[in-house]
């Protein structure tokens, strides 16, 4: 499988903080990887790096390369806006808009020039099918998205993000603030939407990263100490740090 | 969905109108400090020459060249005099029995409807009850002291929201340990809580001097005269405070005097400031020391 | 081990000195609390009855639907809608101004604006709130209407437009204040999900960020007229002492506020129909800027319903 993102001894700092080190990983397209490892070892800036969302923290600074499909997204040529249409993120707390269920999904088409009434339904439904919500929203589509459940919500934030039409979805921690039952059903969803999505999935669960993930990157410290296929690294691991991390030793 | 060159293109358009609103949302955010740099500049510019010591050391005067605000200042600190500690000792004594005291129900949530409510009132309005309470039915006439009693209900409302504040970052383990050594809520109230919380009330208490200052319609009503040449000798006097000259002078059609209110718009200004400055010293100096 | 408590003796510095203050001073403090409702109670009951005294002199149709106010002149008419103009026109007027800066002002402040520039905007919007409005009713007269003048040569000495344009000016800074706070209220992992999105500072201001905040603005907007409504010092010195209802900006108007100046500053004998008039438009004037008052608090508890 392809190379879909190639990030090259990337360094970032804030202010200065050295909060990524030396990092470099390719991401094959069209599976899920996912990064693991204690809190505050970089996984979530690494993440932002990608879509860029660590431009609006004041201070930072980036070293080496981080390629999309062979393109240098911190190029300066490079159109913010577009990239952040073409790599979807979803966030760890459910955060729709206090718009209808509707509004919510069309928002991100809308910005981007769909005005076409039936169009817009068209990818609402597409949308909602893809975030496995459709069946249970398409007769509410007009209520607010706040009365919906949490992990209704999160599941209406991945049919938004997925709205736009993305090559690639980050999700950071996406089940953390989700009971068992609503996290299973999104596990089951990341299975379906590999299929046509690159995933990248921040997790604080190894058992979940190890559930749902074709490659694991284990994280400590701002470095990347193993990376390797999901069945290798949990079975097999090369690093004692990492083998420390997925017993239980620390974190 | 449109994709590639169109969607590229439609892009920039909407950065550029980014951009564009960008600059007018400065614009705006510019308009109201250009406006207060054009008319703290006209004020200046016309009280030139006209603001020396003999302008505040003098009376108020038919002559343009003889005209001083002594009365003025004087009056507005009479009225001071009076509505401050009122205002401090009613306004505290209300935040301490909201925030320590008063249990959820009726009454409490009456007091706090009402206290919101008054805030919102005109000032004009305050005058008028002034006028018909302590100018008449209480018979204190047109006097320096009915002035300063309206001008505490005026800005009770502003202690009482900035002493409630204050108590409240008072932290709870200070009253907790209290409790644990055996002291009762009101010795905690007096002794613990109070003075934790007295700067952030002062300087609550001085802002609200700072409003009292600069208004001039309640106490117009409440008999405030515009001309006068004598200080106010007991409670029951007649008064005038600064801005009443000010609306005097602005108001007589000889154009010298433009430039004699423009001169007390100055006097007044720099004794917002100090006041103000006064205010913020003093919640600088508190904050840091926790 | 047994634990043997201290036993208060008369000699003991918590002996009986606590009781009396703890039990007095609640009361005491609840007495003054309830000052506050007096003060209400005050302004309704001062201003129902000397309306009510009015009322008998003068009936409330004429009141309400006279058009013309003259009680200090030979022949006398009492019909307040023509002060109820002039102040709905300032009203209007300082809207117009207020409201596109106010908010602009805000967006910026809460959207676009870099720390720097935050710390000395804020302040500076602050100092412009402190300024006693009799300054700015100079403003208005000296500075504004000489301007105006050379625009509208037809424009009257005292005039209505002047003073809306600085009543609005009066007005900014409270509307750009509440509506960033209302603004700064929606959480910021709204912004992110709308960036993330691919949104430009625009879209996010305007399709998340503004309707999100939308009953808090409106709140703000509602309070900052009312203020307006309430305001006396301006329309005094600048918009004049001629109530119609011509509806002219470039005309002199007289506001309701002003029209109890004018009575105020002379000597009316207590009991006078002309005493008794500036309680009845003080009424009105109470009416009308406690339902805005009310209208802002019932739009903000709205608000932060929502935003829950």
């Amino acid at each position: 499988m392809e190379t879909v993102i190639d990030i090259q001894h990337l360094h970032l700092y804030y202010g200065e903080f050295h909060a990524l080190k030396n990092i470099s990983m390719n991401i094959r397209e069209k599976s899920v990887t996912a990064f693991i490892g204690p809190s505050g070892c970089g996984k979530s800036t690494l993440l932002r790096t990608l879509n860029r969302m660590n431009d609006m923290i004041r201070g930072v600074r980036i070293e080496g390369r981080v390629l999309v499909k062979g393109a240098d997204i911190y190029h300066q040529d490079v159109n913010v806006e577009l990239l952040r249409k073409n790599i979807g993120m979803v966030f760890q707390q459910p955060n729709p808009f206090p718009k209808s269920i509707y509004d919510n999904v069309a928002y991100g088409p809308r910005i981007h020039g769909v005005r076409d009434r039936r169009m817009l339904d068209e990818i609402v439904e597409s949308s909602l099918r893809g975030a496995a919500l459709w069946d249970e929203v398409k007769d509410h589509l007009k209520k607010p998205a706040w009365g919906l459940s949490g992990g209704q919500q999160q599941r209406l934030c991945i049919a938004r993000a997925l709205a736009v039409d993305p090559d690639i979805l980050l999700m950071d921690e996406p089940t953390s603030a989700l009971d068992p039952v609503s996290t299973l059903k999104i596990e089951e969803l990341l299975q379906e939407l590999k299929k046509s999505y690159t995933i990248v999935i921040v997790t604080h669960n190894m058992q979940q990263a190890a559930r749902v993930s074709d490659q694991t990157a284990f994280f400590l410290h701002g470095e990347v100490i193993e990376f390797a296929d999901t069945d290798k690294l949990f079975s097999n691991p090369v690093d004692k740090r990492t083998e420390d991390y997925i017993s239980g030793r620390f974190g | 969905m449109i994709t590639g060159e169109a969607l590229r293109r439609r892009v920039i358009r909407r950065k550029r109108r980014d951009a564009v609103f960008h600059g007018i949302f400065l614009m705006c955010a510019l308009a109201g400090v250009a406006v207060l740099f054009i008319l703290l500049l006209d004020v200046v510019k016309k009280s030139a020459g006209w603001l020396d010591i003999g302008f505040i050391t003098s009376f108020d005067s038919r002559k343009f060249e003889e005209a001083g605000m002594a009365a003025g200042i004087v009056g507005s600190l009479c009225l001071i005099a009076i509505a401050a500690p009122l205002s401090f000792v009613l306004g505290v004594a209300t935040a301490v029995y909201l925030e320590e005291f008063a249990k959820p129900g009726r009454i409490n949530w009456l007091i706090q409807t009402n206290i919101s409510n008054l805030a919102g009132v005109p000032s004009i309005v305050y005058g008028l009850l002034g006028l018909a309470i302590f100018v008449r039915y209480l018979g204190f006439g047109r006097s320096v002291l009915s002035g300063g009693l309206t001008l505490t209900l005026l800005i009770l409302p502003i202690v009482i929201v900035a002493s409630r504040e204050a108590i409240r970052a008072v932290p709870a383990g200070l009253r907790h340990a209290s409790y644990a050594l055996g002291a009762g809520k009101w010795t905690t109230v007096l002794r613990v809580v109070l003075p934790s919380a007295l700067p952030g009330m002062l300087t609550g208490s001085i802002l609200a001097v700072s409003r009292a200052l600069g208004e001039t319609a309640p106490i117009l009503i409440v008999g405030a005269v515009t001309y006068t040449a004598k200080l106010p000798q007991s409670l029951f006097d007649s008064f005038t405070a600064m801005p009443i000259q000010i609306y005097n002078w602005t108001g007589l059609p000889k154009e010298e005097f433009r430039h004699v209110a423009a001169a007390g718009i100055v006097v007044l200004m720099i004794v917002l400031l100090s006041v103000n400055a006064l205010a913020i010293m003093l919640r600088n100096k508190y904050s840091g020391k926790r | 081990m047994q634990y043997n408590a201290p036993v208060k003796t008369e000699s003991s510095p918590y002996a009986g000195r606590t009781g009396l203050a703890e039990w007095l001073a609640p009361k005491i403090l609840l007495a003054v609390s309830l000052l506050s409702i007096a003060t209400t109670a005050g302004i309704v009951v001062i201003l129902l009855t000397e309306s009510c005294a009015f009322f008998q002199e003068v009936s409330i149709r004429e009141f309400l639907t006279n058009p013309k106010w003259t009680p200090l002149f030979a022949s006398r008419n009492f019909g307040v809608a023509p002060l109820v103009a002039g102040t709905a026109m300032v009203t209007a007027g300082a809207c117009v101004v207020a409201v596109p800066l106010g908010l602009g002002c805000a967006i910026y402040l809460s959207e676009y604006a870099p720390e720097r520039v935050r710390r000395i905007l804020k302040p500076l919007l602050e100092i412009l709130a402190g300024i006693p409005t009799i300054v700015y009713g100079y403003f208005a007269l000296t500075a504004v209407t000489p301007f105006l003048t050379l625009i509208f040569p037809q424009i009257k000495l005292f005039n209505a437009l002047s003073a809306s344009i600085v009543v609005g000016i009066m007005i900014l800074p409270m509307i750009a204040s509440l509506s960033e706070d209302a603004m700064s209220a929606v959480p910021s992992v709204m912004r992110d999900a709308a960036y993330a999105l691919g949104s430009t500072r625009l879209e996010v201001a305007l399709k998340v960020v503004f309707p999100a905040a939308f009953s808090g603005i409106t709140a703000s907007v509602v309070l900052a007229l009312s203020r307006a409504a309430g305001e006396t010092m301006i329309v005094t010195l600048a918009a004049g002492a001629l109530p119609n209802l011509n509806f002219n900006y470039l005309d002199s108007i007289q506001t309701m506020t002003a029209y109890i100046v004018q009575v105020s500053k002379g000597d009316t004998p207590r009991g006078s129909i002309e005493y008794l008039t500036i309680f009845a438009v003080g009424l009105t004037l109470f009416a009308i800027t406690f339902l805005m008052n009310i209208l802002a608090k019932f739009i903000s508890e709205r608000f932060k319903e929502e935003i829950r």
